[in-house]
């Protein structure tokens, strides 16, 4: 933990952001918070800019205006060597893995740290069959990704973001392009993750199941701002017209 | 050119779009080149730690392009035989292919040749291989995990290239002589010891920089330079792709493009450097 930061602080915060892309705004004044250990997730209509805050919080993207706060450090204002330093004690699972195409399964899991740390191979590869092993795809070292499913890539995604023991996970859309099945074991391991390794949790997601599964609060996103923030129970059950008309809940 | 139109964005006012110049366009592009090399070099120190990559990265290159090089190599040396062979024995001075063969292998067409075989075989390949890479967010999630971009994607193939380039113009020279020879022997009755002969003589050494020939060393500095530049071009093209496989299909072409271009136009001027200036 930095030193500036408390237990109390929270992991991420984002205090009126704006943010466009040419003429279309896309984070108009929007703001929350993400408190140590929790687990938040965003939902929204496509295009209303979930994903563009995932890149706000991992520095891929800086904001017109406004704060973006991640371990109490101000994201406009760090230099690159503060910026490796945070990305470090982050992980990112991306929608379809992302994984290096001419690497393997093994390799892909420990290429952050064969990059970034002084540990000896022998001890790099026990720590990746650790992390395989607890995303429950043990053996699968030699594959290439192009030999594996979708629902195998996230976990070998969520395998590579753990490897560097973060105190934060990002993820896009972890159940995009699932089956429902496939879909429930990956949060199902996501849950598991949070509940074993008390990380933060930043979730982007359209899906409802995966939100009640993974979520200790979920926050509506739209026009830019926070519409809707509440646990998930009350999130589901709410009267707000905005969600009743994105559920198509609405009364005729 | 339309006038910029103030835009409302984001609560504050911010200068609309202008269309570029075309010259400043390609300046811009010229120096998004340049400092991807220089930024590249100054991680040299990395080379021993990429020494693997590299030597993939030089393997695939070789593999990739050595039998064009043969088969082109042989043909360019048997054309320029014939061509120059034809005049040549309008004159009586047949016993001077060799000669001709052998110094505009080295100095011309070896490193040139190779460099086309090069810039649409690797350099193609890598502008489509990182350009992939970029539109799958692979180049992102790099940055995210901050792991050096340019140290483990750029520098293995900037060095390979650099290094492969000079020893397939080498091979090129040499299968472009013997294509020569065997030509000269049977078109034009050029005995294949007078042949040899001449063309060794042609590139003996002058007895300076390790006493290589000048016409063998300036091609291969050619080469050298050539390799950097089609490594340089490629990565930076495919490095910037978007837009999914449209995007990578734009940029292996104006990889492969800007690299041919590239090539033509330094060769002169290195060219007029160490032979005029």
């Amino acid at each position: 933990m930095s030193d500036t930061q408390t237990t109390n602080d929270p992991v991420i915060r984002f205090t009126d952001v704006h943010k466009s892309f040419g003429e279309k705004v896309v984070l108009a004044g929007f703001s929350m918070e993400l408190q140590r250990g929790r687990t938040l997730s965003i939902m929204g209509p496509s295009g209303v800019g979930k994903s563009v805050t995932l890149k706000h919080a991992i520095g891929i993207l800086t904001a017109d205006s406004g704060s973006v706060e991640v371990f109490g450090q101000e994201m406009s204002q760090i230099t690159k060597k503060e910026l490796s330093t945070i990305r470090k004690r982050m992980g990112y699972v991306f929608q379809e893995g992302a994984l290096i195409n001419w690497l393997s399964v093994g390799d892909n899991v420990a290429l952050p740290l064969r990059e970034n740390t002084d540990l000896t191979e022998d001890e790099i590869r026990d720590k990746v069959n650790k992390r395989l092993e607890l995303v429950h795809i043990p053996d699968s070292w030699d594959l290439m990704p192009s030999e594996i499913s979708g629902g195998m890539k996230k976990r070998v995604g969520i395998a590579r973001a753990l490897i560097t023991d973060p105190e934060l996970i990002l993820y896009d859309e972890p159940n995009a392009g699932l089956d429902p099945e496939i879909a429930r074991s990956i949060n199902a391991l996501i849950r598991e993750l949070q509940e074993r390794l008390g990380v933060s949790s930043l979730v982007v997601e359209h899906r409802i199941d995966c939100i009640k599964a993974v979520s200790d609060e979920v926050l509506f996103l739209d026009g830019g701002k926070t519409v809707f923030q509440s646990d998930p129970d009350s999130f589901f059950h709410s009267n707000h017209p905005r969600l009743a008309r994105f559920f198509g809940t609405e009364s005729a | 050119m339309e006038e910029a139109q103030p835009t409302q964005a984001a609560g504050k006012l911010t200068p609309a779009p202008q269309r570029e110049l075309a010259f400043f366009k390609f300046l811009r592009g010229e120096g998004e080149r340049i400092e991807l090399l220089l930024r590249t070099l100054h991680r040299i120190s990395h080379v021993p730690k990429r020494r693997r990559l590299i030597y993939e990265q030089m393997f695939l290159s070789g593999i990739q392009t050595l039998h064009v090089v043969l088969l082109v190599g042989l043909f360019i040396g048997m054309i320029v035989s014939l061509q120059t062979g034809i005049e040549l024995a309008k004159l009586g001075q047949q016993d001077q292919i060799g000669t001709i063969v052998a110094v505009s292998m080295a100095r011309e067409m070896g490193p040139f040749i190779t460099a086309i075989v090069l810039a649409a075989t690797v350099g193609s390949a890598i502008a489509a291989e990182l350009g992939t890479m970029s539109v799958s967010n692979e180049l992102e999630a790099l940055k995210v995990m901050s792991i050096d971009r340019l140290s483990l994607l750029v520098l293995p193939r900037l060095i390979a290239l650099a290094v492969i380039a000079p020893l397939l113009t080498l091979v090129c020279d040499t299968v472009g002589i013997v294509g020569g020879a065997f030509v000269a022997n049977a078109q034009l009755n050029v005995g294949f010891e007078m042949y040899m002969t001449s063309a060794i003589d042609a590139l003996r050494p002058t007895g300076f920089f390790l006493n290589i020939p000048k016409d063998l060393y300036a091609g291969l500095i050619k080469a050298v330079v050539f390799g950097g530049m089609i490594a340089t071009i490629s990565c930076n093209e495919g490095l910037k792709a978007s837009g999914g496989a449209l995007g990578v299909g734009r940029a292996t072409r104006s990889s492969v493009r800007d690299a041919i271009i590239g090539v033509i136009v330094i060769n002169y001027f290195m060219t007029w450097f160490m032979y005029q200036a």
